[in-house]
């Protein structure tokens, strides 16, 4: 008991704190995705805001056509790696990476990297619901649209096949020319999930997305997850415990801007290789 | 409890002197509205719609040519500034974090400031004299002038309303910078962009200084653009100035329907507004 309070007690002040050193063989075990065709990687990411490094060496591999959760206490940089893999922080001033995220084993800060093809393949939906003010089909066509994907006669046909892919069709197809932002907050943020899927990308990477929305919305949103990892590599930051235990087969554990752990779902939350892992997912801290 | 009658006295003077500064901001403009009407109704008819001014000295005529002038100068204006004030407030808004942008943002609150009067003598330098003679374009171009850094900065102001999220999630789909701006942000902005820009046209319609030496004034109907042209307030002025009775007459009937227009175009950015925004949320 007194060894748990030291650790919590001591970890979020102290970021070289022992509590997370490497020692205990830091990925000394086989990848846990081992074995499976990668999607992604990045090898050894360095990533700062200004003088702030928020990111430590990250080495992470994402397999295709399965859910990784990402868990950790708020501003562990969950989300900022989350934002790495579709290089969507190179939009705030005065950021700076190292190392490598691969995706298809190319590596996408490479230079000579288009970033809008990137973002095409690696799709995002954002925490806040965030349709645009237009109506709910024009808003899953942007993205086809801007993308010159499907001539003019097919973007109907694919509007209808993304939103019954994110479980929204029955509930809109009678008022696809309604403003979007007439949904409810579930609709909407399922709408944005059709909105990503529509471009059809490789990965989709989703950002706390049930935070916002109601039990209920967030039950619909976990079974479209489960659903869609038939096709699509997902990555998913949570601060759900129950969520990443539900919807995810890989679960990578942050702290500090640091990975700790990164294993399969039901070691991490039944026997974590380390104490720190543990003590978070019992709610000991964070 | 001293006290507490004390905090309600003096919330309740406060809340009177509230009341107090709005009936005084208002009731200039219930004069002005009550003194061209009474003045000004009783001049207008179906000629003064219609007909050109009779030469001088003979009664009757209108101001049907200045009312035409007025709207084709109002068009040039709106030509040369919407395109580029709405570009440069994206500008503002989306990149506007470097020097440049702080550079421009001052230039555009220094132009706002600058006297129509100077304007006029600007576009009188740009587009009068190398060609030598007034001309509605020259007249227009001084009023777009006006326009420019009002709706820039209404533009930018609207854009950074709109939250960043909708960028985000354009760009997170493959749109680049622009396209995010263009085709997500600036719609998003539309209701009150439009009212900037009826507020800006609203603002140079009633603009003399700027067209004395610019569009002039031209006594006969025109619709050609390199001829001087008639305009309401320079019209008003030309005849509220002159020694003919039936003149001033013309004059407050000028007014008023220039307050009219004015009133018009506010009323328009109103229901534009209302109904633009209405689309957006439902």
């Amino acid at each position: 008991m007194s060894d748990t309070l030291e650790v919590s007690v001591e970890t979020p002040v102290e970021p070289r704190s022992p509590a997370i050193a490497p020692g205990r063989g830091e990925r000394s075990e086989v990848s846990p995705a081992a074995g499976r065709t990668l999607r992604m990687e990045s090898r050894r990411l360095n990533f700062s805001y200004g003088p702030k490094q928020a990111l430590w060496d990250i080495s992470l591999q994402i397999p295709e056509k399965t859910v990784t959760a990402f868990i950790g206490p708020s501003g562990c940089g969950k989300s900022t790696y989350l934002r790495c893999l579709n290089r969507m922080n190179d939009i705030i001033p005065d950021t700076r990476v190292e190392g490598e995220v691969l995706l298809d084993g190319r590596d996408i800060y490479a230079t000579g990297m288009d970033v809008v093809d990137l973002r095409r393949r690696v799709g995002m939906v954002f925490q806040k619901s965030n349709p645009f003010p237009k109506s709910i089909a024009d808003n899953v066509a942007y993205g086809l649209k801007i993308n010159g994907l499907g001539s003019r006669s097919e973007i109907p046909d694919r509007v209808e096949q993304a939103l019954r892919r994110s479980a929204l069709w029955e509930e809109v197809k009678d008022r696809l020319d309604t403003s979007a932002m007439g949904l409810s907050g579930g609709q909407q943020q399922r709408l944005c999930i059709a909105r990503a899927l529509a471009v059809e990308p490789e990965v989709l990477l989703m950002d706390e997305p049930c935070s916002a929305l109601d039990p209920i919305a967030t039950t619909k949103v976990e079974e479209l997850i489960y659903e869609l990892k038939r096709d699509y590599t997902i990555v998913i930051v949570t601060h759900n415990m129950q969520q990443a235990a539900r919807v995810s087969e890989l679960t990578a554990f942050f702290m500090l801007g640091r990975l700790v752990e990164h294993d399969r779902t039901e070691k991490i939350f039944t026997n974590p290789g380390q104490k720190i892992t543990e003590d978070y997912i019992t709610g000991r801290f964070g | 409890m001293n006290r507490t009658a004390r905090r309600k006295f003096t919330s309740g003077l406060v809340v009177a002197l509230c009341g107090a500064a709005v009936v005084l901001a208002l009731v200039p403009l219930f004069f002005v509205f009550a003194y061209v009407i009474s003045k000004g109704f009783s001049s207008l008819n179906w000629d003064f719609f219609t007909k050109a001014p009779k030469p001088v000295g003979e009664a009757g005529g209108g101001m049907a040519n200045a009312m035409i002038g007025t709207l084709i100068l109002i068009g040039i204006a709106s030509a040369v500034a919407v395109p580029v004030g709405v570009i440069a407030g994206v500008y503002l808004s989306e990149y506007g974090k470097k020097k440049f942008a702080t550079l421009v943002r001052f230039t555009a609150d220094v132009l706002n400031g600058v006297p129509s009067i100077v304007i006029g003598i600007f576009a009188y330098g740009l587009a009068v004299l190398p060609v030598k003679h007034f001309s509605a374009l020259a007249g227009g171009l001084a009023l777009g002038f006006m326009m420019i850094p009002i709706i820039t900065r209404t533009t930018e102001e609207l854009l950074n309303l709109v939250p960043g999220s909708l960028r985000e999630g354009a760009l997170a789909l493959g749109a680049t910078r622009a396209r995010a701006a263009f085709s997500v942000m600036v719609p998003a902005a539309l209701p009150g962009i439009m009212t900037g820009i009826l507020v800006a046209l609203a603002r140079i319609a009633g603009e003399t200084a700027p067209l004395l030496f610019t569009a002039f004034n031209n006594r006969f109907f025109t619709t050609r653009l390199d001829q001087p042209i008639s305009s309401l307030p320079v019209q008003i002025y030309t005849y509220a100035v002159a020694p003919y009775e039936d003149w001033h007459r013309q004059a407050w009937a000028g007014a008023l329907v220039l307050v009219a227009f004015v009133f018009t175009f506010s009323v328009l950015a109103r229901v534009v507004t209302r109904r633009l925004e209405r689309m957006h949320r439902t």
